[in-house]
């Protein structure tokens, strides 16, 4: 019984990892094509894919609409959870609902919708409406897992802060933020993460010379069909995983999921 | 002396619903530690969060030190309030939230050092200063919750059921506790509990609340003695309450007993102490239910034509088996009475 779990756990991982080895190792490839098993070994190809500068703006662009989003989304999301927790709203059932509506609308539509309205109707730049599209599709996440934190701390703490002196505001951060803290550092790494690895609605939204990385690494897959799209994969999830990795160590990540 | 607080005709309410508390008025002079007495969902709390501030009144005024304080937000109010949560700050160490209220208004650092070494010191927790709040016992934390709020020197504190999450016999300690600290500081307090004796023990005055009215207010002698209305006897321990009814005595149940003498005009109701009713002789009778046995007294209930009748004796004396017949009598002399036009 106990080999046969076994078994099937091994069976699992490989089944989970073994892809991610194969990208790793075919952009190790001398060769010329993505092959698995790779033909010869080098490091030419983890090398090139810093000299393509498709690469380098969708990289920069991805950063910063990655960064802007998060902050964005935090910035409107943190007062939504804490008006659903704090106070008995109105509706508060389906604001709740509203507020995850972003993860239940298949992106597809968001950005046919985004592109649409905003880029065409609106005449707004793709980048200003990359930036609005990945904060919607934050914002369901940052509301959760800071929510999930005010749940779990007292209300009365606010209370006896305002009693002490504090005004309601200055109450908040002085005895809201310290504790919901971690939950707004999980919910960066967590929103930063999925706008990165965004695909959908970063796919409608692209212009000349202004693409996401993910977008890029697709149209470039079509054209050119050798290891450094490999070799790019395996850095981004190297990345991802020391950023998740980092946040566990330093406040349990795996606490705000 | 100076009347700290006045309440004004306070009706308080939530939202758009009936009143939790309606039409009060009490005034609180200086130095003196009046309770609130009164059962679960009786209005205390709300009382409590209109006086601190946090609830604004549906009407009345709340007068502090002669000044309308109604409109005046609760972070300039200089009312102290201890949560029967604590409430403590859990990111914070005792120190800091004992001057947590020191930093909110500014003071210097040496005044900040020298008052939460005070505060922490007279509250018998010195050299537990750089513990997280959340790494200490119940009864540690609600020291710490009475040096956080003492530590601003408020005006008046008021204490919602602060002993109720403490064990027996932490309570009774706290209890001493705190009528010394109230003694060496001469803070006003207001005091709200549900426990009869604590309120007996620590304040000058008793207000007896019941659905969001103060029944009776007093000294704990007078209410002791003479309870004014059948709710505050029935808390007062008289637990055998009779509405005089022409020459007879109704239990609340509507069963009836005979009235052997009548007690005078203008007496609505009588009540006893279990040790006020004697046994073995009398004009009534009745069964044992139980009789349980209390150390230095015995506790017994009997079933008679007036209801269950709550009574008990010495130890010493004669012990009485359940389900023996007893006889007993309600002698007037031990009886409060109650007069009529009272309260409820
Ligand atoms: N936040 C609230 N919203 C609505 N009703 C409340 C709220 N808090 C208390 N009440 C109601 O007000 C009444 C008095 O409550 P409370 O003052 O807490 O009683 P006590 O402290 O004496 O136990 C109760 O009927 C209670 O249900
Ligand atoms: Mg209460």
């Amino acid at each position: 019984m106990q080999f046969l779990s076994r078994s099937l756990l091994w069976l699992v991982l490989l089944f989970l990892l073994g892809p991610f080895v194969v990208i790793v190792a075919a952009g190790f490839s001398a060769g010329d094509t993505l092959t698995f098993p790779p033909q010869g070994w080098s490091l030419r190809w983890y090398i090139k894919i810093f000299t393509i500068p498709e690469f380098q703006h969708s990289f920069v662009l991805s950063v910063w609409v990655g960064v802007g989003a998060t902050l964005l989304a935090l910035v409107l999301g943190v007062p939504v959870a804490y008006a659903i927790a704090r106070y008995r709203l109105p509706f508060g059932e389906t604001i709740r609902t509203l507020v995850s509506a972003p993860l239940i609308v298949p992106g597809i539509i968001i950005g046919l919708a985004l592109l649409r309205y905003v880029v065409f109707t609106l005449n707004a730049p793709v980048e200003i409406t990359l930036l609005l599209g990945h904060t919607t599709l934050l914002i369901p996440y940052a509301v959760r897992v800071v929510s999930a934190s005010l749940d779990n701390l007292r209300s009365d703490i606010e209370e006896a802060a305002v009693l002490l002196g504090r005004s309601r505001l200055g109450a908040f951060f002085a005895v809201v933020m310290p504790n919901i803290r971690g939950a707004i550092l999980a919910a960066f790494v967590l929103s930063f993460i999925t706008s990165f690895n965004q695909v959908p609605v970063s796919l409608f939204l692209s212009g000349p010379g202004v693409s996401m990385l993910p977008t890029q690494m697709l149209w470039y897959m079509e054209y050119t069909y050798d290891p450094s799209i490999a070799a790019l994969s395996a850095l981004l999830a190297l990345g991802a995983m020391l950023m998740v990795f980092l946040t566990e160590r330093l406040l349990g990540l795996s606490r705000y999921m | 002396m100076n009347e700290l607080l006045v309440l004004d005709h306070l009706t308080l309410a939530y939202g758009r619903g009936a009143p939790a508390v309606e039409g009060m008025s009490l005034s609180v002079k200086e130095g003196e530690l009046v309770s609130f007495l009164g059962p679960s969902g009786c209005g205390k709390s709300t009382t409590m969060r209109a006086i601190a501030g946090l609830l604004t009144p549906r009407s009345g005024r709340i007068l502090l030190a002669g000044e309308d304080v109604t409109a005046v937000p609760p972070n300039k109010r200089g009312v102290g309030l201890v949560f029967q949560s604590y409430a403590l700050f859990p990111h914070l160490t005792v120190f800091e939230n004992v001057a947590f209220g020191l930093r909110a208004r500014k003071e210097s650092a040496a005044v900040i050092r020298s008052r939460v070494e005070e505060m922490v010191a007279a509250v018998g927790l010195a050299g537990f200063e750089h513990r997280l709040s959340t790494d200490l016992s119940g009864g540690q934390q609600q020291r710490v919750a009475l040096a956080r709020a003492m530590a601003v020197r408020p005006r008046l504190l008021l204490l919602d059921e602060p002993l109720s999450n403490l064990d027996a016999r932490l309570r009774i300690e706290m209890r001493a506790e705190l009528m010394r600290l109230q003694r060496e500081y001469g803070i006003t307090m207001i005091y709200v509990t549900h426990d009869q004796g604590e309120a007996l023990a620590l304040s000058s005055r008793i207000a007896v609340m019941n659905r969001g009215r103060i029944e009776q207010l007093g000294t704990p002698q007078a209410l002791y003695a003479a309870p004014a209305t059948p709710f505050v006897a029935t808390f007062m321990g008289f637990e055998n309450v009779f509405t005089v009814d022409g020459n007879q005595l109704a239990a609340g149940d509507g069963s009836k007993l005979p009235l052997v003498q009548q007690p005078g005009a203008g007496v609505q109701a009588l009540a006893w102490r279990p040790q006020a009713v004697t046994l073995g002789s009398g004009p009534y009778s009745g069964t044992v239910r139980g009789a349980s046995y209390q150390g230095d007294s015995v506790e017994y209930l009997i079933d008679s034509a007036g209801g269950t009748i709550k009574a008990s004796a010495a130890a010493g004396s004669n012990f009485i088996p359940a389900g023996s017949e007893v006889s007993f009598d309600l002698p007037l002399a031990g009886a409060a009475l109650i007069p009529a036009g009272a309260g409820a």
